[in-house]
């Protein structure tokens, strides 16, 4: 599949749109863990992204996810920003311009998340935005059709875990029954993105 | 005599500002100092652009030795560093810390023209880690 520069619009703005509605449920998520600013954080990086729409959807998929990714490190304003940011460059750098096919794209994905556990230093099982994109990398890999119901399955997995990373890890045991505010938001994410490239042909 | 300079990357502009008079109150003018503190919008948070314009400012040939409060504020420090250029990036260190010991005993040892290394040592050995 090659995306067209109408369907690149399409998924940038559906994703950034996703997370900026849910901005107000992010952050009541990392008030109950965190420090609280997951929402407003995601919020501001996704609206630099709309911003720069035009820019973006002018350039090729790769490419488009690079400059998205500068935007999140750029703007958001937490660690969020160089994770998140990371996970979009990493895509970018490691798909090839034009045609992608889906096991490509699943090679990107794989290399992108171990970017982002070196960034975050950081392993799944530690109540993070990990545990939603590493259960993902893996339904990818194998070829499974429903990534948002795996996403979704293992954002909400995420609650009765204690977390051992983040914030989150300084309330020990207290972090436990609450979903991950960055595995809500990488849930999200995933199924938004599901959701576009699934019309792609 | 050229000195290592210091960043200092707090959440908070208080806390980077407070640090950074404390540091001063040390060593006086004689090591580059920058603070920075805040998010793009001005709550608590820090910056990857703020960061780097931060260790701009406190750059020195020596080398730029940097202490930072929490998860984020290293992050952000980390990302800051990759996006300099290679020649500068291989001069920037983080010190593992706590940020106001450690920034105090970094401007010390930096004031009396110790290497990067040596600056980075001193405050890591008021690490509680």
């Amino acid at each position: 599949m090659t995306p067209t520069s109408d369907q690149i619009r399409a998924l940038f703005t559906a994703v950034a749109e996703t997370v900026i509605a849910h901005a107000d449920e992010l952050t009541d998520l990392d008030q109950a863990i965190g420090d609280g600013d997951h929402g407003l954080n995601m919020k501001r990086g996704f609206e630099a992204v709309l911003a720069e729409l035009d820019t973006i959807a002018a350039k090729p998929l790769n490419e488009a996810l690079k400059a998205a990714g500068m935007q999140l490190v750029m703007k958001v304003g937490g660690a969020s920003g160089p994770l998140y940011g990371t996970l979009f460059m990493a895509i970018g750098k490691q798909l090839p311009e034009g045609d992608i096919s889906r096991e490509q794209l699943s090679t990107a994905f794989a290399g992108a998340v171990d970017a982002v556990m070196a960034r975050g230093k950081s392993q799944p099982g530690q109540k993070t935005m990990l545990d939603v994109l590493v259960p993902v990398r893996d339904a990818l890999a194998k070829g499974e059709g429903d990534l948002a119901a795996v996403a979704r399955e293992a954002a909400a997995a995420t609650a009765p875990m204690q977390a051992t990373r983040g914030r989150a890890s300084f309330l020990g045991e207290r972090s436990i029954g609450h979903v991950d505010p960055g595995a809500r938001s990488s849930e999200l994410i995933v199924r938004a993105v599901a959701e576009k490239v699934e019309g792609w042909s | 005599m050229s000195c290592v300079g210091i960043v200092i990357v707090s959440h908070s502009p208080d806390v980077a500002r407070g640090t950074a008079d404390m540091v001063r109150q040390m060593v006086g003018e004689e090591v580059p100092v920058a603070w920075c503190g805040g998010d793009p919008a001005g709550g608590l948070g820090s910056s990857v652009e703020v960061i780097m314009e931060a260790i701009d400012k406190a750059w020195s040939d020596m080398g730029v030795a940097i202490l930072v409060d929490l998860g984020g504020a290293e992050t952000n420090s980390e990302m800051a560093i990759e996006m300099l250029p290679p020649e500068r990036a291989e001069k920037v260190v983080i010190c593992n810390a706590p940020i106001v010991e450690g920034a105090v005993m970094a401007a010390a040892e930096a004031s009396g023209g110790a290497s990067l290394e040596e600056v980075r040592r001193t405050a890591e050995e008021y690490s509680p880690s």
